[in-house]
């Protein structure tokens, strides 16, 4: 490890394994370490379930109702991907892929008057939906359908509507949509945590419930994806496409010191050697003096031993309740997954509520979410703060990843894996960056 | 005929020939001066196997065991493991059990074992004997063969032999499958153009 790198990336969480691919892939040298014995950092999907317990101080150990240990691989983010979105191009682009399994999520709810709701999509779903009156649906399918064929260059698809002037509220009214239509249109459709949208023009909106009509289109039952064994296995996966390219990785390290001199970094100090380097990408933890608190995000990891009430015995699903039916600022969602998606061991199911810290209650926050999952067979809480960089690393050249947040998407986690890459190279991100830079599938066919 | 997919991985210190058998495998050749670290992403070869085809999905290490971090997915959904030594080197041979108790730890449960001890045609620096390692293949209950990826000795056989321990129909590998990922056709037709 006495040797010069050109990048050194401490943490193995998803967005650090991103840029450590892509680096490896542009011919960077790449030494890549985790003070941790597991891949992952934040991102990690904890196995076995012994393990689980110990991180969360639980005391005794599993009961035998949570069968083995190790069909555990319980996330410790909860997030989906969009099939339409970013992080699935990363993943087809770096060929990643081709390491992982998918399953599509098998549905996306949304709560109103503490009821849950499946979203409605499609013009057939909405006609057949009891989240709205006869009258209501009509006005709702004419606007799906005059989203489906908008199109910003076409002024014969606007209907008299501005892209770029006509607020969002503004084509609500011409549509003359109620209340509950326009809370699910944007908590659940365009994906919106707080309502400051509807006073801004409409066109990203509009692209937004595009956005998730095309990735619904994509696979059926709903937009989201999520991969066997868990989301861990998404950094394991970049790591892997690192290494091949020559990153060199090492688990296990404590790291002493960010060797800095004149205000650069210049290597890294771990077991008493200096590893050298003219760059740095870390996680938060990494560093802990130079990161800003921005929030506090509570997650509460549930084991149930049946499927969510109302979701159709669903194996896998999301719940968003919108903020507004539950007097907040902020979005409370619930993500679950199960024993389909070898996560959990037969018959159990992992429901994980996460939102925005709100009050000096973050549990009593959430209590709406745990209502709709009872009985709950163990619960793990966490509350922890979030963190971004300070400064942008332009002297020092450190880069640090921003936390996880509580989105349960990956947009904001690309969003930083493109800041990052602009900031280390100057260039603004492109994914062809990604691509594979030789021929590296041997055998028959692909 | 049914054509099924296997998942192969490759185990063992560094420098005993893991991409080299797999090399000869996939492409029939031997590259003396194959890069120590750079591996293939991805490497496939189907054979026909009785009344079936295999396609063997072979994994290499991509040099993430040099400093004990292969990660878990490396193993998941593994049908068969291949692990290597080199027969002109002792120590290579004595890691073998490290890396069987590895695979123990974090492989499938019915994952077929394989050991190949390689470059058996530098036969006169051997430091391992045949017969010690058969013995201890047998005590694990693992395929035995020694190979040479540079003479093309027994890198079929190993292959061959492998099949052969395969359950003839994995019921339970067929439930709850997941999928791949693709690209739209659209996209594939941008990509070509
Ligand atoms: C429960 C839930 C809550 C969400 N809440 C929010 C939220 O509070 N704020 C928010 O911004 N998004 C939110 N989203 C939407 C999210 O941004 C994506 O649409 C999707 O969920 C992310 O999936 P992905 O990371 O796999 O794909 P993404 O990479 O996010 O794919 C999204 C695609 O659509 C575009 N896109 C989507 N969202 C945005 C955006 N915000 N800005 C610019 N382009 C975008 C991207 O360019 C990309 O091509 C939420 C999604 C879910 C499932
Ligand atoms: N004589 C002889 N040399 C071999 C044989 N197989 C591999 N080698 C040589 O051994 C060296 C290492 O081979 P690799 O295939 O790179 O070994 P590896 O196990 O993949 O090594 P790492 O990727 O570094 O872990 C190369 O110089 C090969 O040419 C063989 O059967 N006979
Ligand atoms: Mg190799």
């Amino acid at each position: 490890m006495n040797e010069e790198y050109d990048v050194i990336v401490l943490g193995t969480g998803l967005t650090e394994c991103i840029l450590s691919g892509i680096m490896s892939v542009n011919g960077k040298k790449v030494l890549h370490m985790d003070r941790n014995c597991y891949y992952g950092g934040e991102s990690a999907s904890i196995t076995p379930m012994e393990d689980l317990y110990k991180r969360f101080n639980i005391p005794g150990s599993p009961p035998e109702s949570m069968g083995r240990g190790r069909d555990w691989n319980v996330d410790l983010v909860p997030k989906f991907l969009m099939a339409n979105g970013q992080l699935v191009k990363m993943l087809l682009y770096t060929e990643v892929t081709r390491y992982l399994d998918f399953k599509v999520v098998e549905g996306s709810f949304v709560y109103k008057g503490g009821k849950i709701y499946k979203v409605p999509s499609t013009e057939t779903e909405a006609l057949a939906s009891s989240l709205m009156g006869m009258f209501e649906k009509r006005r709702f399918k004419k606007f799906l359908n005059f989203v489906a064929n908008f199109n910003e260059n076409d002024p014969k698809t606007l209907e008299g509507v501005d892209p770029k002037k006509t607020t969002m509220l503004e084509v609500y009214k011409k549509f003359d949509l109620g209340q509950d239509v326009v809370d699910f249109t944007g908590h659940a459709l365009a994906l919106y945590r707080t309502d400051e949208y509807l006073q801004q023009p409409c066109l990203e909106t509009v692209n937004r419930i595009k956005l998730y009509s095309e990735s619904l289109a994509r696979y059926g039952k709903s937009p989201y994806l999520y991969p066997l064994y868990g989301l861990g296995e998404l950094p394991q996966g970049f790591a892997r496409l690192s290494a091949i390219y020559g990153g060199t990785y090492m688990l296990n390290k404590q790291i002493e010191e960010l060797v800095i001199e004149n205000g650069k970094i210049v290597g890294v100090k771990s077991e008493g050697e200096i590893a050298r380097c003219k760059q740095l990408i870390c996680d938060p933890s990494y560093a802990p003096d130079s990161v800003t608190k921005v929030g506090q995000v509570i997650r509460v990891i549930c084991i149930l031993s049946h499927p969510i009430k109302n979701t159709n015995d669903a194996n896998s699903c999301q719940i968003i309740i919108p903020q507004n039916q539950v007097n907040r600022k902020s979005d409370i969602y619930v993500c679950m997954i199960s024993s389909a998606h070898n996560v959990a061991a037969q018959g159990k199911y992992i429901a994980i509520v996460s939102t925005t810290v709100e009050t000096n209650d973050p549990e009593g926050e959430i209590r709406p979410a745990l209502d709709l999952l009872e009985p709950i067979e163990q619960k793990f809480v966490s509350v922890c703060d979030m963190y971004a960089p300070s400064d942008l690393g332009t002297d020092s050249q450190i880069f640090i990843s921003r936390t996880y947040d509580a989105t349960t998407h990956f947009e904001t986690t690309c969003n930083d894996i493109k800041d990052i890459y602009k900031r280390m190279t100057g260039s603004e991100f492109d994914f062809e960056e990604m691509k594979r830079k030789k021929e590296d599938i041997f055998g028959d066919n692909q | 005929m049914a054509l099924r997919e296997l998942k192969v991985c490759l185990l063992g210190d560094t420098g005993v020939g893991k991409s080299s058998i797999v090399w000869r495998f996939v492409e029939d050749s031997f590259d003396p001066n194959i890069n120590p670290t750079i591996g293939a992403s991805f490497m496939t070869k189907t054979v026909q196997y009785q009344n079936e085809l295999h396609k063997f999905l072979i994994w290499d290490t991509a040099g993430q065991e040099r400093f004990r971090a292969l990660a878990p997915m490396y193993y998941r959904g593994s049908a068969a493991a291949i692990i290597v030594y080199d027969i002109t080197k002792e120590e290579t041979f004595s890691t073998l059990k490290n890396w069987v108790k590895e695979l123990r730890q974090h492989g499938p449960p019915n994952i077929v074992v394989a050991i190949a001890g390689n470059k058996c045609d530098l036969n006169d620096v051997r430091e391992v004997l045949e017969k010690d390692a058969k013995d201890y293949a047998d005590s694990i209950n693992a395929v035995f063969v020694e190979t040479s990826a540079k003479n093309a000795i027994n890198i079929n056989e190993l292959f061959l032999e492998i099949s052969r321990r395969i359950p003839s129909s994995n019921a339970s590998a067929a439930t709850g499958k997941g999928f791949k990922l693709r690209r739209q056709s659209s996209e594939a037709d941008h990509r070509c153009c």
